[in-house]
């Protein structure tokens, strides 16, 4: 079954005087249960595409369907339910005033869900936190805590997708080994879909499935695990990308 | 050591009222060679460079048995013979250029005034030195990029200005913090290679301060490996690895040539076996 199915999707930023054509055509089939990856350098578009498929961006054209459902950008509540997004820093993505407990609760609340105090102990204990954290503020907890309440809040809802925007970039590397270890386990636990941006390769190769590398807003490349692995790449850009990445390698 | 430019030999830093130590008692010596520093955050890396520098704040408590650079004793040096030693004969690249650059200014003004301060030149010829200085980094346009605002170039660009900068007064000894974590990788070769190429030509030495230890091992020729404010383990290749804590690192860093299904989480008990957990220390 299709997760997500993206069609002749563009995306053009408007201002008063000039239009910047970020995403210019991309498709993309992801089926259920897989986890697929983007790549590419700082203003390609792969941040994006993320965002305007969990509904955070409006200026799109083009076919979208998540989980056999097409949807606009204009989105209802249940369209906004199957999809969730986990950014990248920890410190930014939290309310820095509103405890643990009610960070996790507002978007079950919405979203008419269950949110009481045991509901918000097992999202926390889904994580590998303790109960008690409910009664936490940001400041409180470490940058790998916070990601995990990052991703807690994004599974309290039940979502059959989630969207990983460099979810482990602004961690320490032991710490993210664990998050990443946490994020197979919900994945395999709950046939969840994975739709994974990130600058590193090796983490994308380590999670994912298959791996799009994207350039100027159009996917130039497509890669497997192994291809990473071996430095294999059909397009230029994509060789030029894996060759940088494995610089730091001892090989 | 002939060609010793830096001697640390047992280097504390305390915080506050000698509560928080966040570097314990650290050695080491650097020669007209390449040498990293790598540690996850809190391991102190960072407050080292920094205190070789004297930029660390006042509530900073700095000891060291010694601390010689270049044949001056960094203890004994007053304020204003640290800020002529800082960007003359001692320079720093930090981690984000988008926050070193002063935005208010011209990058061509920034630059030159490396020379104006510690090259006794006109604005003129400081000018024509930073033009040059541009050039030898390969940015392309140097008379566009020497009016433009920090905001209107890249972040790789930036680091190659502020390589640009420090370069310009010929350092025996560059701090270089974390210098491409906040550039894309497909940038990150061509800044670590220019900052080689010039290191080098320079016979200068460079203290590579990072969280990636297989990018500091690739480029440096020994590597310092910290942990809790200690240098737990001194390589020269990641291979020699012997310390479970530098082990452990490896380990937990996903390798796309050896595919694993789960990522090996370093067990700190293995390590630190006096550990207890502070409160609120689960991770």
């Amino acid at each position: 079954m299709t997760m997500i199915d993206v069609q002749d999707f563009h995306v053009r930023f408007r201002s008063r005087k000039t239009e910047t054509h970020v995403v210019r055509g991309i498709d993309l089939r992801v089926a259920r249960g897989e986890c697929v990856g983007i790549v590419g350098e700082s203003g390609c578009g792969k941040s994006t595409v993320l965002r305007c498929l969990v509904g955070l961006e409006g200026g799109w054209t083009g076919h979208v369907s998540l989980n056999g459902k097409p949807v606009r950008p204009e989105r209802q509540k249940e369209d906004l339910r199957a999809a969730q997004m986990v950014f990248q820093d920890p410190f930014g993505s939290l309310h820095p005033r509103h405890r643990i407990g009610r960070a996790l609760s507002e978007p079950a609340r919405c979203m008419g869900l269950p949110h009481g105090r045991e509901r918000i102990a097992a999202a926390l204990s889904e994580v590998g936190l303790p109960a008690e954290f409910a009664d936490r503020f940001p400041h409180e907890l470490s940058g790998g805590q916070r990601q995990r309440v990052a991703i807690a809040r994004a599974l309290i809802v039940e979502p059959a997708l989630l969207l990983l925007d460099e979810p482990t970039s602004a961690l320490d590397v032991s710490v993210q080994a664990e998050i990443l270890n946490l994020l197979s386990d919900r994945r395999e636990e709950r046939n969840l879909t994975y739709l994974l941006v990130s600058h590193d390769l090796s983490v994308v190769a380590h999670m994912c499935d298959r791996i799009f590398v994207m350039q100027h807003g159009v996917f130039v490349d497509e890669l497997s695990p192994e291809d990473i692995g071996a430095g294999r790449a059909n397009h230029p850009y994509a060789q030029h990308l894996i060759t940088a990445s494995l610089l730091g390698d001892a090989a | 050591m002939e060609n010793q430019i830096l001697e640390v030999s047992d280097l504390n830093v305390a915080f506050g009222r000698g509560s928080v130590r966040a570097v314990d008692g650290v050695s080491f010596t650097l020669g007209a060679d390449k040498v990293g520093i790598v540690g996850e955050s809190g391991s102190g890396k960072s407050t080292v460079g920094r205190a070789i520098m004297g930029l660390l704040p006042p509530s900073a408590h700095v000891t060291a048995r010694r601390l010689h650079f270049d044949g001056l004793d960094l203890l004994d040096q007053t304020e204003r013979q640290m800020q002529s030693l800082r960007g003359n004969r001692l320079s720093l690249i930090m981690q984000d250029p988008r926050y070193s650059l002063n935005p208010v200014l011209p990058i061509g003004r920034q630059v030159a005034e490396t020379a104006l301060l510690h090259g006794n030149m006109s604005r003129k010829d400081a000018t024509q030195a930073a033009a040059a200085m541009l050039e030898r980094v390969q940015i392309r346009d140097v008379a566009r990029v020497m009016r433009a605002y920090p905001h209107q170039i890249s972040g790789g660009m930036g680091q190659r200005v502020m390589i640009a900068a420090m370069l310009l007064s010929a350092p025996r000894l560059v701090i270089a913090d974390e210098p491409t974590s906040a550039l894309d990788v497909s940038v990150r070769g061509e800044v670590l290679s220019l900052l080689d190429e010039l290191v080098t030509s320079n016979g200068s030495s460079l203290l590579l301060i990072s969280h990636d230890i297989r990018m500091v091992a690739s480029f440096c020729d020994r590597i310092l490996v910290m942990y809790k404010g200690r240098i737990v383990e001194n390589l020269t290749r990641l291979e020699e690895a012997r310390h479970p804590y530098t082990r452990s690192l490896i380990a937990a860093m996903p390798d796309a040539r050896h595919p694993v299904h789960r990522l090996r989480v370093p067990d700190r008990e293995s390590f630190e076996p006096s550990h207890t957990p502070l409160a609120g220390e689960t991770l």
